[in-house]
């Protein structure tokens, strides 16, 4: 007998503003299976989500669950529907008990005491069932992570949820806690519930579900059965393989490393280890491109290497005549001071104060120097001076620095600060995400930047999620996985399936290997 | 014996200030426990003691004037939601802007409707809340000790301090054994979490207001009609700030708020002794400083012991959907 499908999409479509978030995404989740969403940040996948359980509405495109068309116009419909959201920041209130956030919004009366009574004989059913073991009169506060992820679960159990959405649900977890989730997936499926698994680490993908429907750019690009695919067609299909355009390149001065990493770890901000051991060297007149599927440590090294997060173990050093301490790192100042830019990876986080204006934003991190600021007035005129030159070097459009810096597009954005951190003619460029939400227009001139500074004998590290990008501006490409540097390819050497399959953690030596005897055969 | 009779009129004292103190503060409670930092106490508690004395003096009913103080400090409360929930504006500066309109807007219309320079008439008794006596005081009152402690200290208060304390039990239960407390509760902490339950945000913060708004408005009935016979200019003099501490150092919850204002109440009632008492060596303390103490007490209690951990998290945030 044929059975429905617990979800299933047909062109839906999303639109804000002008950007399709969502293009005629078709999906299809088989009842009581585990159906994986894959995709790079930004590729549409929460938009996805959103609309599945009634958050967003469509703008066109149908909606079938079991079988049926229906339009979300809430959560609580689609909670009617059997449709529950796990998501990654979990919605919990923390100093409740579990019982108590357990309960909120379902108490079924307006008495406390009768409901819990209620819901606890109610659990105990659930809890037989699936395995839980929750502490029901703790507050949430004194749970770990794992177990308020539980919560959360059991919460849409408690629901009725016969389709339960795990928006990323591992970023937050030790790989323990992944393991306990994984049993606890394998269990729910077991007792026929429907569970669509979001995440983008391939190695959870192959782990636990039975089909994958890989997203880039708003389109579906791939649905296909777990078992038939590896993580590495799933890593191409998910970065893609656009025409990578060539660039001329002036030689690399392998004499003495402009930046030295050496042995570096670092903790996350969750106090997991993000960087494990790390080496490497960059030298002047290159492109050291940082590779590696999101949540693998870039972030973690790009804060490293400008300041912001303190080593644990290791150190950095910077070469050449400004200084030769590893203490810079330790503080931005010095560290701009001593020649290294940094183009941050969250712009509007970092890089920016949106709300203050485009002129006030051009001298941010520099207003301390004696040229803007005198005995602690700012020098307006030179300040007035130097927007101008960065708007009119950069082609930063509209040409008005005393509009705040929010009002101006992700490119425009991109290339003020880019300008503001080559003023000073750094010998070293840190960038993250050079061209994350800037217009394709933008996007040419950045790469274009990028390739001049090299030339002109700089060093630069860029890290980047957009590997075709990486792979058109890099000399060298270095690939970050769990926190560890699984290898550093020359450009020569990588190709995408290479890079792909030193993502999902295979070690650099054997695949450049493997790849040429691919080839032979 | 003259000693014993002072801790009786002391403790007198302070049951009758701590009523408009224990309203306020358990409106204040209300609000931040539903995510919205209430500063305009003073301002809703000035407004309902206008209101209050100003409709009982001209229906010579405190009932009628009770009902007018509410209403007055459910709009206010309203108005307050309004910026805070819909519009999404800052909590204080509405705050402030509805105590800074009350002191001027109430002198301004009991000048206008009384002619008798910002104030309203004095109420005659039938017109306030007079003091009860509880039943049997009577009949008690020359029993030694039960006597004192019933006949003298807890009977002979107006209706208004006896409902003040009726309400903390009463708060208590709609906070922690009532679905509507739940979310109350819940609202103040992660309004997100509500949202995605299922249940309206909005509603339940309109709600809160409301009920914020009919506690200060019995809060500010008190001092006019009860504490009082009649509207003066400023006659809240601060207290609503005082409840907001009482609530801070109460930790946002009943019982403890309750204490907190007793403390606040005996302070101040202490404070009214001191006039005039002249000590050995010191002699006589000036009043402006008997006057300053419950708010110094205040200070020093709020900035040595009141932490903001236990605040409601999401208090004083504007709940926007997709952030």
């Amino acid at each position: 007998m044929h059975v429905a499908p617990a979800i299933e999409t047909r062109d839906l479509c999303k639109r804000f503003g002008d950007v399709k978030a969502n293009d005629n995404v078709s999906l299809v989740v088989d009842q009581g299976s585990v159906h994986g969403i894959v995709g790079e940040n930004g590729a549409g996948k929460s938009t996805l989500l959103k609309m599945l359980f009634g958050f967003y509405q469509p703008n066109s495109g149908d909606l079938i669950v079991n079988g049926e068309h229906i339009s979300l116009g809430s959560p609580a419909e689609a909670m009617a529907a059997g449709i529950a959201m796990v998501h990654q920041h979990f919605m919990l209130v923390e100093p409740f008990t579990v019982l108590e956030n357990i309960v909120l919004g379902a108490e079924g009366q307006g008495l406390l005491k009768q409901a819990e009574i209620d819901a606890k004989a109610k659990l105990k059913g659930l809890e037989q069932q699936f395995g839980f073991d929750l502490p029901f009169d703790q507050p949430v506060s004194q749970l770990s992570v794992g177990e308020r992820q539980r919560v959360e679960i059991l919460k849409a159990l408690f629901r009725g949820a016969d389709t339960l959405i795990l928006d990323e649900p591992t970023a937050v977890l030790t790989p323990q806690e992944c393991d306990q989730l994984f049993e606890l997936i394998k269990l729910l499926k077991s007792r026929g519930k429907t569970i669509l698994f979001v995440t983008h680490k391939l190695h959870e993908i192959m782990a636990v579900t039975d089909s994958v429907t890989v997203i880039r750019a708003g389109r579906v690009i791939v649905r296909t059965d777990t078992a038939s695919t590896s993580p590495e067609a799933l890593a191409e299909a998910m970065v893609g393989s656009k025409i990578s355009r060539s660039v001329t390149r002036a030689d690399t001065d392998h004499g003495i490393p402009r930046l030295s990493v050496q042995n570096v770890s670092a903790l996350s901000d969750h106090s997991h280890r993000a960087l494990q051991n790390i080496s490497f060297d960059l030298f002047d007149g290159e492109v050291l491109g940082v590779a590696g599927v999101a949540g693998n440590g870039q972030t973690e090294l790009l804060e490293v290497l400008t300041g912001l997060r303190r080593v644990s173990d290791g150190f950095v050093s910077l070469s050449g005549e400004a200084t030769n301490s590893k203490d810079v790192f330790t503080d931005p100042i010095s560290l701009r001071r001593a020649g290294v830019g940094h183009v941050a990876e969250d712009r509007l986080k970092s890089g920016v104060v949106a709300s203050m204006s485009a002129r006030e934003n051009a001298i941010l991190g520099y207003h301390r120097e004696a040229d803007f600021c005198r005995g602690g007035l700012m020098r307006l005129s030179a300040i007035d001076q130097a927007a101008n030159d960065y708007f009119e070097n950069q082609d930063v459009r509209p040409r008005n620095p005393d509009l705040p810096v929010a009002s101006f597009s992700g490119g425009n954005q991109q290339k003020l600060v880019i300008a503001r951190e080559i003023a000073r003619d750094p010998q070293t460029l840190i960038v993250g995400q050079p061209t994350r939400g800037v217009d394709i227009g933008a996007v040419t001139k950045i790469h274009d930047q990028i390739t001049a500074l090299r030339n002109a004998g700089k060093a630069l590290l860029v890290v980047s999620a957009d590997l075709d990008e990486l792979m058109a501006i890099s000399d060298r490409i270095a690939v970050l996985c769990d926190g560890k540097l699984v290898g550093i390819v020359p450009i020569s050497e990588a190709d995408e399936r290479t890079i792909g399959l030193m993502m999902a953690g295979s070690a650099a030596s054997s695949l450049v290997g493997s790849a040429t005897e691919g080839q032979d055969q | 014996m003259e000693f014993i009779t002072d801790i009786l009129l002391l403790s007198d004292s302070t049951l009758r200030i701590s009523a408009p103190l224990i309203l306020a503060a358990l409106a204040g409670l209300c609000a931040e426990r539903a995510g919205i930092v209430d500063i305009g106490l003073e301002g809703k508690m000035l407004a309902a003691a206008f209101g209050a004395a100003a409709a009982a003096a001209v229906s010579g009913s405190p009932w009628v004037g009770l009902f007018a103080g509410i209403m007055v400090s459910v709009i206010l409360a309203l108005l307050h939601g309004y910026v805070s929930i819909h519009q999404r504006g800052n909590q204080i500066v509405s705050g402030m802007a509805i105590n800074i309109m009350v002191a001027g807007l109430a002198p301004t219309l009991a000048n206008a409707w009384f002619s008798l320079g910002g104030q309203t008439p004095l109420l005659d008794n039938e017109a306030r809340f007079t003091a009860i006596d509880l039943p049997f005081a009577k009949s008690l009152e020359g029993v030694p000790m039960v006597g004192a402690l019933y006949s003298d200290l807890l009977s002979g208060h107006s209706l208004l301090t006896y409902l003040a304390f009726a309400m903390v039990p009463l708060v208590a239960w709609i906070l922690y054994k009532t679905r509507f407390g739940l979310r109350l509760r819940a609202v103040g902490e992660n309004p997100e979490a509500v949202d995605t339950a299922g249940i309206s945000v909005t509603l339940l913060r309109y709600q809160a207001m409301v009920i914020a708004g009919v506690l200060c408005g019995m809060s500010g009935s008190a001092l006019s009609t009860a504490l009082g016979a009649g509207f003066i200019r400023d006659m809240s003099a601060g207290k609503g700030f005082l409840a907001l501490a009482a609530m801070i150092f109460g930790r946002w919850k009943p019982v403890p708020t309750l204490l907190a204002c007793l403390l606040f109440a005996f302070v101040d009632a202490l404070q009214g002794r001191l006039q005039g008492v002249s000590f050995p060596l010191i002699g006589e303390i000036p009043v402006q400083f008997t006057i300053m103490l419950p708010y110094v007490i205040t200070v020093v209690i709020l900035a040595g012991f009141a932490g903001k951990m236990d605040a409601p998290r999401a208090s004083g945030i504007p709940y926007e959907k997709d952030r």
